[in-house]
């Protein structure tokens, strides 16, 4: 059964990490939903989510805090023409409406 | 033992003044305010200005002026106008000196600025000094002079320099979040880990607690460790909201690179005290070979004017990414023919708001608007060329049929003249660090009896 991460999730948070990085929260609030998270969240499916290349993304699992986190080099450097968002808030959104396993 | 009352996050954003009475209470040894961020984007720094109202920087400095006095220790900000450009440190140095006069009183302001100057940048450069972190953009001669400002982070010793001359106020340009909060403890001899942990924590005011938006907070740095304690009714810290902030606008929640080093929480130990506070012991701090300060530039990479215009009718709301496209290869045409300019020398986007704008390409959820905002955004070399091309844009965004043979339709826009002047599009274009022999090489440090004679 798929569930959208936003309804397995307390919260997911995209914010700048510096113009030149972002970074990507999911804060999943019990250790089954953290399991779940990783399990269902691979770097490859984040990645081609967010346009990117899989190798880009740095991935770090907090499970005493039930967090996974992504970081990523801005597609577009913050405020640029081509930058569309200039906080980086638009990605969390993408995020919790993704279906996974 | 070295307390540090941090009233909120940054200036500008309020701060909860019953909180800030108890932290008084308190005995704090420094009050420390960060000022400014990266976060609102490039144009701050470009223009050296500040994101926050005057009235409201005005407002809440005053209140921390009269917190200072009445504690008697020195109050600290970093990254003063936003920016900390030279000219946003002197706005805020103004705005002291207005608030001293008005009430009466006086004190003595070190003003530590953090502008680089191209010139000496450019040998820097030539010699090695100058390298870039992940990812940078290019560097150049060049580039160095198209920067209106560029402006170094500075860390806990140019504070400390800042503070040693004794001053009641410390107004500094850009530094690091941390090493407002950080400097003294360490020049205490405080845990080092500590101290800079305990300025991560503590940078965002209560956004490390229960109640974020009450923002004080004390930090309480010794020997082995820090305590976090919200002050405000209502706002608790625990080991999980204290951890968490590690998180928060950082890249590597373990990691946090410095001037002179980096912190590692890795093995850092979070312990419930009582139910609002924190006790933090474990972080460490691992000095670096060289000594390095990270840079900021921001240049213009052209100007730009843009327009509104608001689609209602439902068969072109479902066919607007024909339309769209269609609008900007004609005008794009048109340009050419009236203005002779290459197709590279400008841009138009038709941005459909409604239907991607947050997200274009990425856009997953298919919806079903039932108008949609058209912005177009021009870039050109200048504000004048920029503008022309939004008056040969202006009709086709009015008039332009789907079809040819149709009758000719009409859009809404919500002003007139539709162009609006959007003036330079700024870019961040250093992610690069300088290595200094000495950490005040570069900075400047000016004290100033500022108020009444």
């Amino acid at each position: 059964m798929t569930d959208r991460v936003s309804d397995i999730v307390q919260k997911v948070r995209s914010k700048n990490a510096g113009p030149f990085w972002v970074t990507l929260d999911l804060f999943c609030g019990s250790a089954p939903a953290f399991e779940r998270i990783t399990r269902g969240l691979s770097d490859e499916k984040i990645a081609s989510l967010l346009g990117l290349e899989s190798g880009a993304l740095k991935r770090f699992e907090l499970p005493d805090l039930h967090v996974l986190k992504f970081s990523a080099p801005r597609p577009a450097v913050q405020g640029i023409r081509e930058d569309r968002d200039m906080h980086g808030a638009g990605w969390a959104v993408l995020i919790a409406e993704l279906e996974i396993d | 033992m070295v307390k540090v009352l941090v009233p909120s996050g940054a200036l500008g954003l309020g701060y909860d003044p019953v909180a800030l009475k108890r932290g008084i209470a308190a005995n704090p040894d420094l009050i420390a305010i960060d000022g400014g961020s990266t976060d609102s984007g490039p144009f701050y720094l470009g223009e050296g200005v500040s994101k926050y109202a005057r009235a409201s920087t005005k407002k809440e400095w005053a209140g921390l002026i009269v917190a200072r006095q009445a504690a008697g220790v020195p109050l600290v900000i970093g990254t003063a106008g936003t920016c900390g450009a030279g000219r946003a440190v002197d706005w805020l140095v103004d705005i002291t000196d207005e608030i001293l006069r008005e009430t009466g009183t006086s004190a003595r302001v070190a003003v530590l600025k953090s502008d680089q100057s191209a010139r000496h940048l450019k040998a820097s450069l030539a010699q090695g000094h100058i390298t870039p972190l992940q990812p940078a953009p290019d560097i150049s001669e060049a580039l160095l002079d198209a920067c209106s400002n560029i402006v170094a982070l500075a860390g806990a010793e140019q504070i400390n320099a800042a503070l040693d001359t004794g001053a009641d106020i410390v107004i500094a340009g850009r530094t690091t979040d941390t090493a407002i909060i950080a400097a003294l403890p360490l020049a205490r001899g405080c845990h080092a880990g500590a101290a800079w942990h305990g300025a991560k924590i503590g940078e965002c005011g209560a956004l490390c607690a229960t109640n974020p938006q009450s923002g004080v907070i004390m930090l309480e740095f010794d020997a082995e460790g820090f305590t976090v304690t919200p002050l405000a009714d209502g706002a608790y810290a625990s080991p999980h909201t204290v951890s968490a902030h590690m998180l928060y606008e950082n890249s590597d929640p373990f990691l946090l690179y410095e001037p002179g080093g980096h912190l590692d929480v890795t093995d850092a130990r979070y312990t419930a005290l009582d139910e609002r506070r924190v006790r933090v012991e474990g972080s460490r701090w691992v000095p670096s070979d060289r000594y390095t300060v990270k840079l900021e530039g921001a240049r213009i990479a052209g100007y730009q004017t843009i327009l509104m215009a608001l689609i209602r009718d439902p068969r072109y709301v479902a066919a607007s990414d024909h339309w769209c496209a269609d609008v900007s290869e004609k005008c794009s045409q048109k340009v050419s023919d009236r203005l002779a300019l290459a197709p590279d020398a400008f841009h138009i986007e038709l941005r459909q708001i409604g239907k991607n704008a947050t997200l274009g390409a990425l856009e997953t959820a298919i919806g079903d608007p039932v108008e949609l905002g058209i912005l177009a955004i021009i870039t050109a070399d200048t504000q004048d060329i920029a503008v022309e091309i939004g008056k040969l844009l202006n009709p086709y965004l009015l008039h332009h049929p789907l079809t040819s043979g149709e009758e000719q339709p009409s859009f809404a826009f919500p002003f007139s003249p539709p162009e609006i002047d959007r003036g330079p599009l700024w870019e961040f274009c250093l992610n690069h660090v300088l290595t200094l022999q000495d950490p005040m090489d570069g900075f400047d440090l000016q004290v100033l009896e500022l108020g009444l004679d």
